[in-house]
C-alpha cells in the first residue's frame, strides 16, 4: 500500500475532510504588525515542551519535604541528561511566560479583543492566570530555601484577601504553615489540576481563534490587505521559529544549567536577596514600597486589592472598551495598556537593580 | 385553547419537580464532600508552654539565634549590652523568618527589607506590627523561653 492509499483508508473511517478543509481555509493577513501573529504559536510550542519534559521529570521526582530536594539533586547529578531535561523544563517555563506576555500585550495593543473576539480574550486571560499558577506551584517543587520563602510570602498574600483569605491560605498550604503538606498539594496542582484546566481552556481559546480568524488592528481594518495561506506557508514559518526556540533552549540549558540552591529549612532565617520568579517581581517590588499603614488599612491589603482589581480589569477589557467596540480608536485604552506595560517593566528592572 | 391546568401538565410539573430536586440533591451530595475534603483538617497545635532555646554560653553579645518553639521559629537576641530577649521569628508582614543583623544591631527581614528594633518593635519597612515577645528565664546555663 502506498501513502495515498493509507490516507484514503484512514479518511474513509475517520472522516477528516472537514478538518482538512478548515486548515486550508485559514489565512493570515499581511501587514506591518503581522510579526506579532507568531507569538501565540510560539507559546503553544513551548507549552508542548513543558508537557514533554514535565512527564520525564515525573519519573524521578518525589513530592515530599524529605525527598523532593534530594530527588531533584539526583536528577541533576545521576540521571543521564537529567540536568538537560530539568534545565529545559525551567528555561522553557520562563521563555513560555515571556512569549505569552508578548502575545498578550500585542493582542491588547492591536485591540484584538474587539467584537466578535471578546471570548477569545477572556479565555486567554484565564490561560494567563493558569500559567502563572504553573510557575508559582512549580517553583516550590525543588523545595529549596528561596522557593520556600517565596511560597510563604505568596500564600500569606492570599491570606490577606478580605473575607475568604483564611480559607484560601489553608487551602493552598494544606494547613496553617508551609510544610510538606503544601508541597504535596502544589505537586497535585502542578502535574494534574492545572494541566487538565489548561488543556480544556487552550482548546476553547484555539477554537475561538479558528472560528473568527486573525484580527486586524483598527488602523488597518477595512483596508484591502494581502493574505498568506496558513497551511503550508505560515505554518512553515511557525516551524522555523520553533526550531530557533529549540536551539535557544538547548543553548541556554547547556550554558546556564538551572540552579538548585540550598534545601529548605523551616527553622532558618529568610536569606538575603530573596525574590520570587521574575514575572512576580513587579508585584513583589510594589509590596516593598507600600508603607505599613495607608490610613487605617494595612498597606499590603490595599496592594493586593489593587492587583486583584487589575486582574479583573484585564479580564473584562473587551466589555469596558466601548470605543473600539464601535470601531473607533480608543486612545485611553492604548494609554492604559502602555502604562501597565511600563509599570511592569519598570518595577521588574528596579527589583533586579537593588 | 385548552386549559393549561389539565392533569397532564400538573403531572409533568410534578415529575419535573421530582427530577429537579433529585438532581440538586445528587449534586450537593457529590460536591459537599469534595469541598470539605479540599480544606485541610485543623491540627491540634502542640501547646508547648516553654522550651530550652539555647545555652547562655553559646550566645555572644550582639548576636541572635533561631530556635524551635513548637512548630514555629522563635528568635533569641542578646543585645550588645548583654541582655537576652526572645521574640516570635515570624515577620508580621508576610510570614518570612527574620534574622539578627549584627552590623546594624537590629532584627531584619530579608523578604521586603522590614526592620525591628531590639524590643521587637517594627521601625522600618512594611511590617505592620511588632514581633510577639516571649518571656526569658535563665536557669543555670539554660535559656528558657515561655509564652506570655
Ligand atoms: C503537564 C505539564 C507539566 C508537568 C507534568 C510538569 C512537571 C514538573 C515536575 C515533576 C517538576 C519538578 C522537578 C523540578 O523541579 O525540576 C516541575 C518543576 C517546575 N515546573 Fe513543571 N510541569 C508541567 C508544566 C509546566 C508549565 C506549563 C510551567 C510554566 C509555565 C512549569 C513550570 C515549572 C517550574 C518553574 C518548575 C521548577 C523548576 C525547578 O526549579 O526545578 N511546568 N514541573
Ligand atoms: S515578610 Fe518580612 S518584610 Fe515582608
Amino acid at each position: 500500500m502506498n501513502l495515498s492509499a493509507i490516507t484514503t483508508w484512514v479518511n474513509d473511517r475517520a472522516g477528516l475532510e472537514p478538518l482538512r478543509a478548515l486548515a486550508h481555509k485559514k489565512t493570515v493577513p499581511l501587514h506591518r504588525h503581522s510579526v506579532w501573529y507568531y507569538f501565540g504559536g510560539m507559546t503553544l510550542f513551548l507549552f508542548a515542551i513543558q508537557v514533554g519534559t514535565g512527564i520525564l521529570l515525573l519519573l524521578y521526582y518525589r513530592p515530599s519535604a524529605e525527598n523532593a530536594f534530594e530527588s531533584v539533586q539526583f536528577i541533576m547529578t545521576e540521571v543521564r541528561f537529567g540536568w538537560l531535561v530539568r534545565s529545559i523544563h525551567s528555561w522553557s517555563a520562563n521563555l513560555m511566560i515571556a512569549t505569552m506576555f508578548v502575545h498578550m500585550f500585542s493582542a491588547y495593543l492591536m485591540k484584538a479583543y474587539r467584537p466578535p473576539r471578546e471570548l477569545t480574550w477572556v479565555s486567554g486571560t484565564l490561560l494567563l492566570f493558569i500559567v502563572l499558577g504553573f510557575g508559582f506551584s512549580g517553583y516550590l517543587l525543588p523545595w529549596n530555601k528561596l522557593a520556600f520563602f517565596a511560597t510563604k510570602v505568596g500564600t500569606d498574600i492570599a491570606g490577606v484577601v478580605p473575607g475568604i483569605g483564611t480559607f484560601l491560605l489553608r487551602f493552598l498550604r494544606g494547613g496553617d504553615e508551609v510544610t510538606g503538606a503544601t508541597l504535596t498539594r502544589f505537586y497535585g496542582f502542578h502535574v494534574a489540576v492545572l494541566p487538565a484546566l489548561v488543556t480544556a481552556i487552550l482548546f476553547v481559546h484555539l477554537y475561538f481563534v479558528q472560528q473568527r480568524g486573525m484580527s486586524v488592528p483598527p488602523s488597518l481594518a477595512g483596508k484591502p490587505l494581502q493574505t498568506m495561506k496558513f497551511v503550508p506557508n505560515f505554518f512553515l514559518r511557525d516551524l522555523m521559529g520553533w526550531l530557533l526556540a529549540l536551539g535557544a533552549l538547548a543553548a541556554l540549558a547547556a550554558l546556564f544549567p538551572w540552579e538548585l540552591g540550598e534545601k529548605a529549612d523551616a527553622f532558618a532565617s529568610a536569606p538575603a536577596g530573596i525574590k520570587p520568579e521574575w514575572f512576580f517581581v513587579f508585584m513583589f517590588q510594589t509590596l516593598k514600597y507600600l508603607p505599613a499603614k495607608i490610613g487605617a488599612v494595612d498597606g499590603e491589603v490595599l496592594g493586593i486589592l489593587a492587583f486583584g482589581g487589575g486582574g479583573l480589569f484585564w479580564l473584562l477589557v473587551p466589555f469596558l472598551d466601548r470605543q473600539s467596540a464601535q470601531g473607533k480608536s480608543s486612545r485611553w485604552f492604548t494609554l492604559i495598556g502602555i502604562l501597565i506595560l511600563l509599570y511592569i517593566v519598570g518595577m521588574t528592572i528596579v527589583g533586579y537593580a537593588e | 385553547m385548552e386549559n393549561t391546568n389539565t392533569p397532564v401538565t400538573t403531572r409533568r410539573k410534578f415529575i419535573n419537580y421530582c427530577l429537579g430536586t433529585s438532581l440538586g440533591a445528587t449534586l450537593v451530595a457529590t460536591f459537599y464532600p469534595i469541598f470539605k475534603f479540599l480544606v485541610p483538617p485543623p491540627i491540634t497545635e502542640s501547646t508547648e508552654a516553654s522550651v530550652v532555646a539555647a545555652k547562655v554560653s553559646e550566645l555572644k553579645p550582639n548576636s541572635g539565634k533561631i530556635f524551635k518553639f513548637g512548630s514555629k521559629p522563635g528568635i533569641l537576641v542578646k543585645t550588645p549590652s548583654g541582655e537576652i530577649r526572645a521574640f516570635s521569628a515570624t515577620c508580621t508582614h508576610l510570614d518570612c523568618t527574620v534574622q539578627y543583623k549584627e552590623e546594624a544591631q537590629h532584627i531584619w527581614c530579608a523578604c521586603h527589607n522590614g526592620r525591628y528594633d531590639l524590643m521587637g518593635k517594627n521601625v522600618a519597612g512594611p511590617p505592620p506590627r511588632p514581633l510577639e515577645q516571649y518571656t526569658v528565664n535563665v536557669r543555670g546555663d539554660e535559656i528558657i523561653v515561655s509564652k506570655g
